[in-house]
């Protein structure tokens, strides 16, 4: 593990890279976008972005043999985030268009939100409170109480309280920050959500992994 | 519940931030970075970002300003105007843009409106209606590119069938207001909140926060998109949700 913070951003089949990439380099920080071929070792911290679809994000994922250099780089100790869907594939299962097996660096499972029997619009599009259950490196300085932008229509569902970092209500209560080990995970977005988006990226740049 | 949004509107024109009255009459007023900056220290909740140029209408000079955008502002940012294809509003989602305004696609192609809400989810889509008063004063009628062309079609059809293609929100602008700080056009908002099942901005007159508070309280419209309040006045979104908050508005806390 390099000396300095060296952040490596895996390119994702969709979405937006920029402004993952734009809100790392805003915190001082030159990240490396890599792919199935990027040189993982010489990385700090990895940053699995994404949005789509959990099976056919998944399958890109199979179809390019990342699962085993993301699994490869987790079991190393060195910090890993998931952005959205990013986070979502950290989990056991999806559920999105058929269950799909995750990359299981987290308990749970990837589920629709129950929003429509409340009468909620899906996706869940806007600002959102996240309640932080309780202390992490990651979330230091965090106010309670803050809003974060989401997009998105699963969400994480867990039986192991102690990994639900941050917990969100929309038609029903749902893992928003997900923390195991070297491992974390935002449903939201933190690049699209301002000031305190921008210090959980600091936060986890700046982290050794360990808690 | 979701909380209200206030969204600066801005309006380019080759590249440099502008501001029209009544769709025409432009004034240059600075550089639509250098101010997307300002809102994001303001925390405003989301960008528009229009181009309101009316001869070569493609994406290129809005690609080249959300590159610059991306770097300096951490939130929602959706861009329109001259989005010609599905291609093109991808494009423009790859290069940091969160949704895509279109306009006058709506009236002759929602094709491309169902292509793009496909490909990046209906929230990624916004349809902007623009709508001036009938002469009679009762009835709005509907223009399409920049203004200039009328629509034949009615209102609350046209709400419907691009929810239906697709449209995960309706920003709806008074094109007699557009520029005049009077105030927003109450009955032209509530006639699309009367059939839109999706969320709705509303544009076009924003002049003080009083009219923010009307717009709000008695539309019950998501999002106040504001132009000349921001652009000419000492207002600011910070000011303007401290004020709403007093009237029993949520917005998020930062």
């Amino acid at each position: 593990m390099p000396s300095a913070p060296v952040i490596g951003i895996l390119k994702m089949p969709m979405g937006n890279l920029r402004s993952a990439y734009n809100a790392v380099y805003e915190n001082g920080f030159d990240p490396m976008l890599l792919d199935k071929d990027g040189a993982f070792d010489d990385l700090s911290h990895l940053i699995v972005p994404g949005v789509g679809n959990f099976r056919a994000v998944m399958q890109h994922l199979e179809g390019e043999g990342l699962p085993a250099r993301i699994k490869d780089f987790a079991a190393s100790g060195r910090p890993v985030l998931g952005i959205c869907v990013g986070m979502q594939l950290f989990a056991e299962r999806g559920t999105e268009s058929g269950e799909t097996a995750g990359l299981g660096l987290v308990h749970g499972t990837v589920e629709r939100l129950p929003a429509e029997e409340k009468s909620l619009v899906l996706p869940h599009v806007g600002w959102s409170t996240v309640t932080v259950h309780f202390d992490h490196p990651v979330t230091d300085g965090i106010k309670p109480g803050r809003d974060f932008y989401f997009v998105h229509s699963y969400a994480l569902q867990t039986d192991n309280p102690e990994e639900a970092l941050g917990e969100t209500e929309y038609g029903a209560p749902f893992v928003s920050i997900v923390a195991r080990d070297n491992v974390v995970g935002f449903q939201f977005h933190p690049e699209k959500s301002q000031s305190n988006g921008l210090k959980l990226i600091e936060n986890f740049c700046r982290w050794d992994g360990r808690c | 519940m979701l909380k209200k949004r206030i969204i600066p509107i801005q309006l380019l024109l080759n590249g440099r931030l502008v501001k029209t009255r009544t769709f025409g009459d432009w004034r240059d007023v600075g550089d639509p970075v250098k101010s997307s900056a300002v809102y994001n220290s303001q925390n405003a909740d989301e960008l528009i970002l229009l181009n309101i140029a009316r001869e070569q209408r493609t994406i290129d000079m809005l690609r080249t300003v959300i590159e610059k955008v991306s770097q300096v502002s951490f939130m929602p940012m959706a861009m329109g105007g001259g989005i010609a294809s599905a291609d093109d509003a991808a494009e423009l989602i790859r290069t940091g843009a969160d949704k895509v305004v279109v306009n006058s696609c709506a009236y002759s192609d929602r094709a491309e409106i169902t292509a793009t809400a496909e490909q990046f989810g209906s929230q990624a889509v916004i349809v902007s209606i623009d709508a001036r008063r009938d002469p009679d004063n009762r009835s709005f009628v509907l223009y399409s590119d920049c203004g200039r062309k009328l629509e034949g079609v009615p209102i609350k059809e046209h709400v419907e069938r691009c929810i239906a293609a697709g449209a995960g929100e309706i920003m709806v602008q008074s094109i007699d207001r557009d520029g005049t700080m009077e105030g927003y056009d109450l009955d032209l908002v509530k006639e699309v909140m009367a059939v839109a099942s999706v969320p709705v901005i509303a544009a076009g007159g924003s002049g003080n926060y009083s009219h923010l508070k009307d717009l709000f309280l008695q539309t019950g419209v998501s999002a106040a998109a504001c132009g000349s309040l921001f652009n000419f006045s000492d207002s600011n979104p910070i000011r303007a949700k401290a004020f709403l908050t007093n009237h029993g508005l949520n917005f998020k806390v930062i």
